[in-house]
Protein backbone atom coordinates (compact mmCIF):
# COMPACT_ATOMS: atom_id res chain seq x y z
CA UNK A 1 0.00 0.00 0.00
CA UNK A 2 1.14 3.39 -0.84
CA UNK A 3 0.20 6.43 1.11
CA UNK A 4 0.53 9.56 -0.92
CA UNK A 5 -0.36 13.07 0.06
CA UNK A 6 -1.03 15.43 -3.12
CA UNK A 7 0.28 19.02 -2.98
CA UNK A 8 -1.69 21.27 -1.39
CA UNK A 9 -3.68 19.12 0.21
CA UNK A 10 -1.88 17.56 3.19
CA UNK A 11 -5.11 17.07 5.14
CA UNK A 12 -6.08 14.84 2.73
CA UNK A 13 -3.31 11.74 2.23
CA UNK A 14 -4.44 9.31 -0.11
CA UNK A 15 -4.22 5.48 0.69
CA UNK A 16 -3.73 3.69 -2.46
CA UNK A 17 -3.45 -0.28 -3.47
CA UNK A 18 -3.49 -1.52 -6.89
CA UNK A 19 -4.91 -5.41 -7.07
CA UNK A 20 -4.50 -7.65 -9.79
CA UNK A 21 -6.51 -10.30 -10.61
CA UNK A 22 -9.30 -9.53 -8.33
CA UNK A 23 -11.51 -12.05 -7.81
CA UNK A 24 -15.01 -11.30 -6.19
CA UNK A 25 -15.46 -7.81 -7.67
CA UNK A 26 -19.07 -8.61 -8.02
CA UNK A 27 -18.97 -8.85 -3.83
CA UNK A 28 -17.14 -5.15 -3.88
CA UNK A 29 -19.55 -3.93 -5.86
CA UNK A 30 -22.56 -4.72 -4.01
CA UNK A 31 -21.28 -3.79 -1.12
CA UNK A 32 -21.08 -0.18 -2.44
CA UNK A 33 -24.63 -0.63 -3.99
CA UNK A 34 -25.69 -1.91 -0.15
CA UNK A 35 -24.14 1.09 0.84
CA UNK A 36 -21.92 -0.74 3.53
CA UNK A 37 -19.82 1.75 5.53
CA UNK A 38 -17.70 -0.34 5.98
CA UNK A 39 -16.86 0.27 1.94
CA UNK A 40 -16.17 3.88 2.10
CA UNK A 41 -13.70 3.38 -0.61
CA UNK A 42 -13.28 4.65 -4.53
CA UNK A 43 -13.04 1.23 -6.28
CA UNK A 44 -11.84 2.14 -9.79
CA UNK A 45 -11.55 -0.43 -12.42
CA UNK A 46 -7.72 0.06 -13.65
CA UNK A 47 -8.65 -0.62 -17.12
CA UNK A 48 -9.24 2.59 -17.62
CA UNK A 49 -6.82 3.91 -15.78
CA UNK A 50 -3.99 5.61 -17.69
CA UNK A 51 -1.40 7.13 -15.65
CA UNK A 52 -0.93 8.28 -11.63
CA UNK A 53 -1.28 11.25 -12.84
CA UNK A 54 -4.73 10.43 -14.09
CA UNK A 55 -5.46 8.94 -10.86
CA UNK A 56 -4.20 12.43 -8.72
CA UNK A 57 -6.62 14.60 -11.12
CA UNK A 58 -9.64 12.72 -10.14
CA UNK A 59 -8.83 12.95 -6.21
CA UNK A 60 -7.55 16.65 -6.45
CA UNK A 61 -11.00 17.11 -8.47
CA UNK A 62 -12.96 15.13 -5.47
CA UNK A 63 -10.88 16.53 -2.97
CA UNK A 64 -11.66 20.21 -4.16
CA UNK A 65 -15.50 19.66 -4.63
CA UNK A 66 -15.85 18.13 -1.40
CA UNK A 67 -14.73 21.30 0.36
CA UNK A 68 -16.16 23.71 -1.99
CA UNK A 69 -19.20 21.55 -0.89
CA UNK A 70 -20.02 21.07 -4.55
CA UNK A 71 -20.32 16.88 -4.53
CA UNK A 72 -22.62 15.62 -6.98
CA UNK A 73 -22.52 12.30 -5.92
CA UNK A 74 -22.62 10.76 -2.20
CA UNK A 75 -19.34 11.43 -1.08
CA UNK A 76 -15.62 12.03 -1.60
CA UNK A 77 -15.18 8.36 -2.74
CA UNK A 78 -18.22 8.76 -5.20
CA UNK A 79 -16.94 11.98 -6.22
CA UNK A 80 -13.52 10.08 -7.31
CA UNK A 81 -15.00 7.81 -9.63
CA UNK A 82 -17.64 10.70 -10.88
CA UNK A 83 -14.52 12.96 -11.89
CA UNK A 84 -12.87 10.61 -13.51
CA UNK A 85 -15.96 11.11 -16.38
CA UNK A 86 -15.75 13.33 -18.98
CA UNK A 87 -19.60 14.20 -18.49
CA UNK A 88 -21.92 14.22 -15.92
CA UNK A 89 -23.92 11.40 -15.51
CA UNK A 90 -23.20 9.82 -12.46
CA UNK A 91 -24.45 6.38 -12.88
CA UNK A 92 -22.57 6.42 -16.67
CA UNK A 93 -19.33 7.05 -14.81
CA UNK A 94 -20.00 4.21 -12.23
CA UNK A 95 -20.19 1.87 -15.18
CA UNK A 96 -16.99 3.27 -16.76
CA UNK A 97 -14.24 4.00 -13.97
CA UNK A 98 -16.38 1.93 -11.07
CA UNK A 99 -15.76 -1.80 -9.87
CA UNK A 100 -18.25 -4.24 -12.19
CA UNK A 101 -18.90 -7.66 -11.83
CA UNK A 102 -16.20 -7.78 -14.77
CA UNK A 103 -13.54 -5.74 -13.33
CA UNK A 104 -10.03 -7.88 -13.12
CA UNK A 105 -7.54 -5.53 -11.44
CA UNK A 106 -9.08 -2.42 -9.10
CA UNK A 107 -7.86 0.45 -7.73
CA UNK A 108 -8.75 0.94 -4.30
CA UNK A 109 -8.20 4.45 -2.86
CA UNK A 110 -9.31 6.04 0.70
CA UNK A 111 -9.20 9.66 1.60
CA UNK A 112 -8.17 10.71 4.75
CA UNK A 113 -8.60 7.40 6.67
CA UNK A 114 -9.26 7.76 10.31
CA UNK A 115 -7.40 4.89 10.79
CA UNK A 116 -4.99 3.92 8.26
CA UNK A 117 -3.68 0.69 9.85
CA UNK A 118 -7.32 -0.35 9.66
CA UNK A 119 -7.96 0.56 6.20
CA UNK A 120 -5.17 -1.43 4.91
CA UNK A 121 -5.91 -4.46 6.53
CA UNK A 122 -9.55 -3.93 5.85
CA UNK A 123 -8.78 -3.56 2.28
CA UNK A 124 -6.49 -6.42 2.15
CA UNK A 125 -8.80 -8.78 3.66
CA UNK A 126 -11.74 -7.78 1.53
CA UNK A 127 -10.39 -7.46 -1.53
CA UNK A 128 -9.71 -11.12 -3.21
CA UNK A 129 -6.61 -10.26 -5.43
CA UNK A 130 -2.93 -9.50 -5.41
CA UNK A 131 -1.41 -6.77 -4.54
CA UNK A 132 0.87 -5.27 -7.15
CA UNK A 133 2.96 -2.01 -7.04
CA UNK A 134 0.86 1.62 -7.96
CA UNK A 135 2.87 2.32 -11.08
CA UNK A 136 2.60 3.59 -14.45
CA UNK A 137 4.34 0.80 -15.45
CA UNK A 138 1.93 -1.99 -14.39
CA UNK A 139 -0.89 0.31 -14.82
CA UNK A 140 -0.27 0.62 -18.40
CA UNK A 141 -0.01 -3.21 -19.03
CA UNK A 142 -3.61 -3.36 -17.38
CA UNK A 143 -5.43 -1.02 -19.74
CA UNK A 144 -7.77 -1.84 -22.02
CA UNK A 145 -7.53 0.62 -24.83
CA UNK A 146 -11.03 0.37 -26.65
CA UNK A 147 -12.26 1.33 -23.13
CA UNK A 148 -10.18 4.24 -22.51
CA UNK A 149 -10.46 5.31 -26.55
CA UNK A 150 -14.67 5.23 -25.84
CA UNK A 151 -14.73 6.85 -22.59
CA UNK A 152 -12.38 9.79 -23.19
CA UNK A 153 -13.34 9.77 -27.12
CA UNK A 154 -9.59 9.43 -27.70
CA UNK A 155 -7.72 8.34 -30.79
CA UNK A 156 -4.00 7.92 -29.24
CA UNK A 157 -3.85 5.66 -25.76
CA UNK A 158 -0.32 6.30 -24.07
CA UNK A 159 1.41 9.18 -22.04
CA UNK A 160 0.69 11.79 -24.67
CA UNK A 161 -2.66 11.40 -23.87
CA UNK A 162 -2.03 12.27 -20.20
CA UNK A 163 -2.51 16.16 -20.46
CA UNK A 164 -5.53 16.02 -22.36
CA UNK A 165 -7.61 13.39 -19.84
CA UNK A 166 -5.96 15.57 -17.21
CA UNK A 167 -7.43 18.46 -18.82
CA UNK A 168 -10.83 17.36 -19.59
CA UNK A 169 -11.00 16.15 -16.25
CA UNK A 170 -10.01 19.95 -14.93
CA UNK A 171 -12.76 21.31 -17.13
CA UNK A 172 -15.57 18.94 -16.40
CA UNK A 173 -18.83 20.60 -15.58
CA UNK A 174 -18.05 23.94 -17.15
CA UNK B 1 -2.73 24.94 9.53
CA UNK B 2 -0.50 28.01 8.28
CA UNK B 3 -2.04 30.24 5.86
CA UNK B 4 0.31 30.06 2.73
CA UNK B 5 -0.11 33.92 1.81
CA UNK B 6 0.80 34.67 5.61
CA UNK B 7 3.46 31.91 5.75
CA UNK B 8 5.71 32.27 2.60
CA UNK B 9 7.88 35.33 3.43
CA UNK B 10 8.69 35.23 0.14
CA UNK B 11 5.10 36.38 -0.95
CA UNK B 12 3.71 39.48 -0.43
CA UNK B 13 0.07 38.92 0.83
CA UNK B 14 -1.21 40.91 -2.20
CA UNK B 15 -4.63 39.07 -1.75
CA UNK B 16 -5.91 36.04 0.55
CA UNK B 17 -5.30 32.96 -1.44
CA UNK B 18 -7.92 31.07 -2.92
CA UNK B 19 -8.68 27.33 -0.70
CA UNK B 20 -7.83 24.88 -1.10
CA UNK B 21 -4.42 26.66 -1.49
CA UNK B 22 -5.17 29.04 1.60
CA UNK B 23 -4.53 25.89 3.88
CA UNK B 24 -1.57 24.39 0.94
CA UNK B 25 1.99 23.68 3.09
CA UNK B 26 3.50 24.37 -0.55
CA UNK B 27 5.22 27.61 -1.28
CA UNK B 28 4.20 30.00 -3.48
CA UNK B 29 6.52 32.88 -5.47
CA UNK B 30 5.21 35.61 -7.06
CA UNK B 31 6.40 35.69 -10.71
CA UNK B 32 4.01 37.82 -11.93
CA UNK B 33 1.52 40.46 -11.24
CA UNK B 34 -0.59 41.65 -14.10
CA UNK B 35 -3.56 44.13 -14.09
CA UNK B 36 -6.17 41.22 -13.54
CA UNK B 37 -3.99 38.12 -12.38
CA UNK B 38 -1.46 36.85 -9.68
CA UNK B 39 1.31 34.00 -11.12
CA UNK B 40 2.91 32.51 -8.49
CA UNK B 41 5.24 29.24 -9.00
CA UNK B 42 4.02 26.31 -6.80
CA UNK B 43 4.68 22.37 -7.33
CA UNK B 44 1.32 20.28 -7.91
CA UNK B 45 2.73 17.03 -8.68
CA UNK B 46 3.90 14.83 -6.53
CA UNK B 47 7.14 14.33 -7.84
CA UNK B 48 7.71 17.89 -7.22
CA UNK B 49 7.88 19.59 -10.75
CA UNK B 50 6.94 22.92 -10.43
CA UNK B 51 3.66 24.18 -12.04
CA UNK B 52 2.21 27.59 -12.37
CA UNK B 53 -0.70 29.03 -10.50
CA UNK B 54 -2.18 32.00 -12.04
CA UNK B 55 -5.26 33.35 -9.48
CA UNK B 56 -7.57 36.10 -10.71
CA UNK B 57 -8.36 37.96 -7.40
CA UNK B 58 -11.51 39.40 -6.55
CA UNK B 59 -11.90 42.98 -7.50
CA UNK B 60 -13.73 44.86 -5.20
CA UNK B 61 -14.10 47.82 -7.39
CA UNK B 62 -16.65 45.78 -9.71
CA UNK B 63 -19.90 44.39 -9.19
CA UNK B 64 -19.38 41.22 -7.46
CA UNK B 65 -22.06 39.33 -10.00
CA UNK B 66 -20.40 40.67 -12.97
CA UNK B 67 -16.82 40.11 -11.02
CA UNK B 68 -17.47 36.53 -10.60
CA UNK B 69 -18.79 35.98 -14.48
CA UNK B 70 -16.08 37.77 -15.84
CA UNK B 71 -13.42 36.09 -13.64
CA UNK B 72 -15.51 32.94 -14.75
CA UNK B 73 -15.29 33.41 -18.87
CA UNK B 74 -11.43 34.54 -18.83
CA UNK B 75 -10.57 31.65 -16.66
CA UNK B 76 -12.49 29.24 -18.97
CA UNK B 77 -11.61 30.67 -22.00
CA UNK B 78 -8.13 29.45 -21.32
CA UNK B 79 -8.75 26.43 -20.00
CA UNK B 80 -10.42 25.21 -22.66
CA UNK B 81 -8.11 26.06 -25.61
CA UNK B 82 -5.19 25.11 -24.04
CA UNK B 83 -6.86 21.73 -23.16
CA UNK B 84 -8.09 21.74 -26.84
CA UNK B 85 -4.38 22.03 -27.80
CA UNK B 86 -3.36 19.44 -25.43
CA UNK B 87 -5.60 17.41 -27.14
CA UNK B 88 -4.38 17.49 -30.76
CA UNK B 89 -3.99 14.75 -32.61
CA UNK B 90 -5.29 12.79 -29.44
CA UNK B 91 -8.82 13.86 -29.42
CA UNK B 92 -10.65 11.84 -31.44
CA UNK B 93 -13.10 14.57 -33.65
CA UNK B 94 -11.28 17.32 -30.91
CA UNK B 95 -14.27 18.18 -28.66
CA UNK B 96 -13.49 19.19 -24.97
CA UNK B 97 -15.91 18.51 -22.15
CA UNK B 98 -18.97 20.92 -21.35
CA UNK B 99 -21.31 22.55 -23.77
CA UNK B 100 -19.64 25.67 -24.83
CA UNK B 101 -16.63 23.90 -25.08
CA UNK B 102 -17.82 22.33 -28.32
CA UNK B 103 -14.78 22.94 -30.91
CA UNK B 104 -14.99 24.85 -34.12
CA UNK B 105 -13.10 22.44 -36.56
CA UNK B 106 -10.76 24.24 -39.02
CA UNK B 107 -11.25 24.74 -42.50
CA UNK B 108 -11.41 21.74 -44.88
CA UNK B 109 -7.56 20.93 -45.34
CA UNK B 110 -6.45 22.83 -42.18
CA UNK B 111 -7.18 20.02 -39.57
CA UNK B 112 -4.19 18.35 -38.06
CA UNK B 113 -1.71 19.92 -40.16
CA UNK B 114 0.94 20.96 -37.52
CA UNK B 115 -0.02 19.96 -33.68
CA UNK B 116 0.23 22.80 -31.02
CA UNK B 117 0.74 19.60 -28.27
CA UNK B 118 3.88 20.73 -26.75
CA UNK B 119 3.81 24.29 -27.49
CA UNK B 120 1.17 25.54 -24.81
CA UNK B 121 1.33 24.54 -21.29
CA UNK B 122 -1.07 21.61 -20.00
CA UNK B 123 -3.74 22.25 -17.82
CA UNK B 124 -3.58 20.51 -14.39
CA UNK B 125 -6.48 21.97 -12.30
CA UNK B 126 -8.97 24.74 -12.06
CA UNK B 127 -11.80 26.22 -10.26
CA UNK B 128 -13.20 28.82 -12.43
CA UNK B 129 -15.84 29.36 -8.73
CA UNK B 130 -12.69 30.28 -7.11
CA UNK B 131 -10.91 32.44 -9.62
CA UNK B 132 -7.19 30.01 -10.12
CA UNK B 133 -6.24 27.84 -12.72
CA UNK B 134 -2.78 25.54 -12.55
CA UNK B 135 -0.86 24.48 -15.55
CA UNK B 136 2.23 22.98 -16.63
CA UNK B 137 5.55 25.20 -15.62
CA UNK B 138 7.06 26.62 -18.63
CA UNK B 139 11.01 26.78 -18.11
CA UNK B 140 12.63 29.27 -19.65
CA UNK B 141 12.14 33.31 -20.08
CA UNK B 142 9.82 35.12 -22.14
CA UNK B 143 10.52 35.72 -25.65
CA UNK B 144 10.82 39.60 -24.37
CA UNK B 145 13.37 39.14 -22.14
CA UNK B 146 15.61 37.04 -23.61
CA UNK B 147 15.35 39.40 -27.01
CA UNK B 148 16.06 42.19 -24.15
CA UNK B 149 18.93 39.69 -22.79
CA UNK B 150 20.82 39.71 -25.79
CA UNK B 151 23.48 42.00 -26.88
CA UNK B 152 25.06 42.80 -30.13
CA UNK B 153 28.68 42.11 -29.71
CA UNK B 154 31.08 44.49 -30.77
CA UNK B 155 32.73 42.60 -33.32
CA UNK B 156 31.01 42.03 -36.82
CA UNK B 157 30.53 38.67 -37.01
CA UNK B 158 28.82 38.75 -33.38
CA UNK B 159 26.56 41.39 -34.72
CA UNK B 160 25.88 39.24 -37.82
CA UNK B 161 25.25 36.26 -35.91
CA UNK B 162 22.90 37.91 -33.31
CA UNK B 163 21.10 39.08 -36.85
CA UNK B 164 20.60 35.15 -37.83
CA UNK B 165 19.51 34.12 -34.16
CA UNK B 166 16.93 36.60 -34.08
CA UNK B 167 15.98 36.29 -37.02
CA UNK B 168 15.52 32.77 -36.74
CA UNK B 169 13.55 33.61 -33.57
CA UNK B 170 11.02 35.75 -35.49
CA UNK B 171 10.42 32.78 -38.05
CA UNK B 172 9.65 30.34 -35.07
CA UNK B 173 7.36 32.76 -33.66
CA UNK B 174 5.75 33.03 -36.89
CA UNK B 175 5.50 28.91 -37.02
CA UNK B 176 3.95 28.96 -34.17
CA UNK B 177 1.15 31.52 -34.55
CA UNK B 178 0.44 30.01 -38.06
CA UNK B 179 0.33 26.46 -36.01
CA UNK B 180 -2.31 28.36 -33.81
CA UNK B 181 -4.59 29.62 -36.50
CA UNK B 182 -4.65 26.60 -37.94
CA UNK B 183 -5.88 24.97 -34.83
CA UNK B 184 -8.99 27.27 -34.82
CA UNK B 185 -7.62 29.58 -32.27
CA UNK B 186 -7.44 33.00 -32.34
CA UNK B 187 -4.68 34.39 -28.71
CA UNK B 188 -6.20 37.66 -28.61
CA UNK B 189 -2.99 39.33 -26.89
CA UNK B 190 0.07 38.42 -28.98
CA UNK B 191 2.75 40.00 -27.86
CA UNK B 192 6.60 38.83 -26.44
CA UNK B 193 5.69 38.67 -22.86
CA UNK B 194 2.80 35.88 -23.33
CA UNK B 195 5.32 33.80 -25.32
CA UNK B 196 8.40 31.49 -23.61
CA UNK B 197 11.56 30.64 -24.81
CA UNK B 198 11.66 27.02 -23.70
CA UNK B 199 15.43 25.63 -24.19
CA UNK B 200 15.74 22.87 -26.11
CA UNK B 201 17.04 20.90 -23.42
CA UNK B 202 14.47 21.91 -20.43
CA UNK B 203 15.67 20.30 -17.61
CA UNK B 204 16.71 22.72 -15.17
CA UNK B 205 13.88 24.05 -13.22
CA UNK B 206 15.85 27.79 -13.50
CA UNK B 207 16.51 29.93 -16.61
CA UNK B 208 19.81 30.25 -17.70
CA UNK B 209 20.66 33.80 -18.46
CA UNK B 210 22.30 33.18 -21.62
CA UNK B 211 22.18 35.16 -24.34
CA UNK B 212 20.93 32.46 -26.66
CA UNK B 213 18.13 32.55 -28.40
CA UNK B 214 17.80 28.64 -29.41
CA UNK B 215 14.46 26.88 -28.25
CA UNK B 216 10.52 26.55 -28.41
CA UNK B 217 8.19 29.02 -28.65
CA UNK B 218 5.70 28.27 -26.02
CA UNK B 219 2.18 30.45 -26.31
CA UNK B 220 0.96 31.36 -23.15
CA UNK B 221 -1.79 33.52 -21.60
CA UNK B 222 -4.98 32.63 -23.28
CA UNK B 223 -7.11 34.23 -21.27
CA UNK B 224 -8.35 36.82 -24.10
CA UNK B 225 -8.69 33.71 -26.58
CA UNK B 226 -11.18 32.87 -28.96
CA UNK B 227 -11.81 29.82 -31.24
CA UNK B 228 -12.26 31.16 -35.27
CA UNK B 229 -11.15 30.37 -38.48
CA UNK B 230 -11.75 33.91 -40.18
CA UNK B 231 -8.97 35.65 -41.68
CA UNK B 232 -9.71 38.71 -40.38
CA UNK B 233 -9.86 37.36 -36.77
CA UNK B 234 -6.50 36.10 -37.82
CA UNK B 235 -5.09 39.32 -39.17
CA UNK B 236 -6.13 41.07 -35.88
CA UNK B 237 -4.30 38.54 -33.72
CA UNK B 238 -0.69 39.10 -36.28
CA UNK B 239 -1.70 42.96 -36.27
CA UNK B 240 -1.65 42.75 -32.35
CA UNK B 241 1.30 41.42 -32.55
CA UNK B 242 2.89 43.58 -34.94
CA UNK B 243 2.74 46.57 -33.16
CA UNK B 244 3.33 45.19 -29.90
CA UNK B 245 6.81 44.36 -31.13
CA UNK B 246 7.36 47.24 -32.27
CA UNK B 247 6.87 49.25 -29.61
CA UNK B 248 8.36 46.36 -27.27
CA UNK B 249 11.37 45.87 -29.72
CA UNK B 250 12.31 49.44 -31.26
CA UNK B 251 15.16 47.98 -32.37
CA UNK B 252 14.55 45.10 -34.31
CA UNK B 253 11.03 46.18 -35.34
CA UNK B 254 12.66 45.46 -39.10
CA UNK B 255 12.73 41.91 -38.43
CA UNK B 256 9.72 41.56 -37.81
CA UNK B 257 8.38 40.70 -41.30
CA UNK B 258 10.32 37.47 -40.81
CA UNK B 259 7.31 36.23 -38.18
CA UNK B 260 4.86 36.94 -41.06
CA UNK B 261 7.10 35.86 -43.79
CA UNK B 262 7.44 32.27 -41.86
CA UNK B 263 3.52 32.07 -40.97
CA UNK B 264 2.54 31.71 -44.44
CA UNK B 265 5.41 30.15 -46.20
CA UNK B 266 7.04 27.75 -43.50
CA UNK B 267 5.98 24.02 -43.78
CA UNK B 268 5.46 23.66 -39.94
CA UNK B 269 3.06 26.24 -39.72
CA UNK B 270 0.08 25.28 -40.38
CA UNK B 271 -0.74 28.45 -42.31
CA UNK B 272 1.37 28.01 -44.99
CA UNK B 273 0.23 28.37 -48.70
CA UNK B 274 -3.36 30.02 -49.77
CA UNK B 275 -4.78 30.57 -46.61
CA UNK B 276 -1.88 32.07 -45.20
CA UNK B 277 -1.47 34.71 -47.74
CA UNK B 278 -4.72 35.71 -47.65
CA UNK B 279 -4.61 36.39 -44.17
CA UNK B 280 -1.29 38.90 -44.86
CA UNK B 281 -4.00 40.58 -47.52
CA UNK B 282 -6.62 40.80 -44.47
CA UNK B 283 -3.11 42.06 -42.74
CA UNK B 284 -3.10 45.04 -45.24
CA UNK B 285 -6.16 46.16 -44.54
CA UNK B 286 -6.34 45.60 -40.99
CA UNK B 287 -3.44 48.20 -40.81
CA UNK B 288 -4.98 50.47 -42.98
CA UNK B 289 -7.69 50.90 -40.92
CA UNK B 290 -5.21 51.44 -37.90
CA UNK B 291 -3.69 54.41 -39.42
CA UNK B 292 -7.22 55.64 -40.35
CA UNK B 293 -7.84 55.51 -37.16
CA UNK B 294 -5.06 56.64 -35.66
CA UNK B 295 -5.04 59.60 -37.33
CA UNK B 296 -8.85 60.40 -36.40
CA UNK B 297 -7.62 60.56 -32.91
N1 LIG C 1 3.14 28.24 -17.36
C1 LIG C 1 4.06 29.15 -17.05
N2 LIG C 1 5.34 28.76 -16.80
C2 LIG C 1 6.28 29.68 -16.50
N3 LIG C 1 6.06 31.00 -16.43
C3 LIG C 1 4.82 31.45 -16.69
C4 LIG C 1 3.77 30.56 -17.01
N4 LIG C 1 2.65 31.28 -17.21
C5 LIG C 1 3.00 32.55 -17.01
N5 LIG C 1 4.31 32.69 -16.70
C6 LIG C 1 5.02 33.94 -16.40
O1 LIG C 1 4.13 34.85 -15.79
C7 LIG C 1 3.91 36.00 -16.59
C8 LIG C 1 2.45 36.38 -16.55
O2 LIG C 1 1.65 35.32 -17.01
P1 LIG C 1 0.43 35.58 -17.99
O3 LIG C 1 0.90 36.30 -19.18
O4 LIG C 1 -0.27 34.29 -18.19
O5 LIG C 1 -0.46 36.49 -17.05
P2 LIG C 1 -1.06 37.95 -17.22
O6 LIG C 1 -0.44 38.66 -18.35
O7 LIG C 1 -1.01 38.59 -15.89
O8 LIG C 1 -2.50 37.47 -17.51
P3 LIG C 1 -3.81 38.18 -18.04
O9 LIG C 1 -3.37 39.11 -19.14
O10 LIG C 1 -4.61 37.00 -18.56
O11 LIG C 1 -4.44 38.84 -16.88
C9 LIG C 1 4.40 35.61 -17.98
O12 LIG C 1 4.85 36.70 -18.72
C10 LIG C 1 5.52 34.63 -17.64
O13 LIG C 1 6.71 35.32 -17.32
MG1 LIG D 1 0.60 38.19 -20.09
Amino acid sequence: METITLPHLPQFPLQVVLFSEVKNADFLRQQLLDGNTDFEYAFLDAAVILSREHVFAACFRAINDTLQSRLKSKNVHSEIVFALSPNNNISESFRRFGVSDTTKDLLAIKVASRDAVHTETHLKESVQGTVVPFTDEVLAGMTDEACLRKAYKIDVVGNEADAYVVGMIALKGS
Amino acid sequence: MADAASSSARVNALHKFPPPFDTSDESFELIAQGAESLLYRTTFSTTGQPAALKVRPEKKWRHPILDKRLTRARILAEARVLVKLSGEGIAAGGSTPGKRAKVKQPKEGEKGVAGLRGFVPAVLALDWERGWMMTEWVYGRTVKQAIHDTQAGRRAVEREQRLQDLKELLRRIGEVVGKLHASGVIHGDLTTSNMMLRPYDATTPDPTSTDSLDGDVVLIDFGLSTQSVSDEDRAVDLYVLERAFGSTHPREEDLFPEVLTAYAENEGSGMNGKVGKLVLRKLEDVRMRGRKKSMVG
